[in-house]
């Protein structure tokens, strides 16, 4: 099997079904906030934070922030495969590249811990 | 493989199908959203961080440029949505025919511009 060790699971099947798996989950967190926004207008703060003060809609959320996670790192990798290459840029595409990937990595990251630190904040 | 051989074709030249349009745009929308989820999160972050934060967002989104800025997100997000679930359908063999490209791509457009038009509708 050839393994890539910027990819995000050990092959490109792995991360196919990851980010398939994970746009199903988001999908689905979407729809549930569209719902919650619809059913609810004139929210008051009260009512907003005790929504996801329930452990079931944090735990809920926790899962939503990491498929993102994974979704985006796995679309931000194909993405910079395309058009960050020799061909593109010339001698200095892999290493444009590689900055590219941290750059996503790091925002990614921040991301994850902020959602972290909002949700066990509430 | 040889060094020389014929590459890059002029993709400006090329007349493209319309899933082909619907198809990139997918991918840029990704990525508004990738960059968007930044602003998400501070909106979440300020609006469940106490009453005052709630209301002073409820008193930014009043203005039109918070409007603005937070219906291209969304835009984006639903937009993406409706591609994804499109690019999951014919993942699972829906609509792959030739005769049926066109038509998903139209109706992704549809429906996405449905939802763009109805998230302005909620946010002004
Ligand atoms: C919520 C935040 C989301 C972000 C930041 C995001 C971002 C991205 C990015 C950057 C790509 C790469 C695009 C490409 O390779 O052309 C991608 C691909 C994809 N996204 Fe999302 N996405 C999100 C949500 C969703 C949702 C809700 C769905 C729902 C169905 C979805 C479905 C897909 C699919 C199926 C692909 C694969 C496209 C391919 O293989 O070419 N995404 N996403």
């Amino acid at each position: 099997m050839v393994t890539n060790v910027t990819s995000f699971g050990r092959s490109g099947l792995y991360d196919w079904v990851v980010q398939r798996i994970s746009a199903v989950i988001l999908l689905i967190y979407i729809l549930f906030l569209a719902y919650i926004f619809i059913s609810r207008p004139d929210m008051q703060y009260q009512e907003w934070r005790a929504l996801f003060a329930n452990n079931a809609i944090r735990i809920f959320s926790l899962v939503a922030l990491l498929s993102l996670c994974a979704h985006a790192w796995i679309g931000m990798w194909t993405i910079a495969t395309d058009y960050l290459t020799p061909k593109m840029l010339g001698a200095s595409a892999n290493k444009v590249r590689f900055g590219f990937e941290l750059l996503c990595l790091l925002i990614l990251f921040v991301y994850f811990v902020w959602g972290v630190q909002i949700l066990w904040s509430i | 493989m040889k060094d020389n051989r014929p590459v890059n074709l002029d993709i400006s030249t090329i007349s493209l199908p319309l899933a082909a349009y619907t198809s990139i745009t997918h991918r840029v929308s990704g990525v508004i959203v990738f960059v968007g989820i930044a602003i998400l999160l501070w909106i979440f972050n300020t609006s469940l961080g106490s009453e005052e934060g709630f209301n002073q967002i409820k008193e930014a989104m009043t203005s039109p440029i918070a409007k603005f800025v937070v219906w291209g997100i969304l835009s984006a997000l639903a937009y993406h949505m409706v591609a994804g679930i499109k690019h999951l359908l014919m993942d699972s063999g829906i609509g792959e025919t030739k005769e049926a490209a066109p038509v998903g791509a139209k109706i992704t457009i549809f429906l996405s511009l449905v939802l763009i038009i109805a998230l302005g509708v909620w946010i002004w």
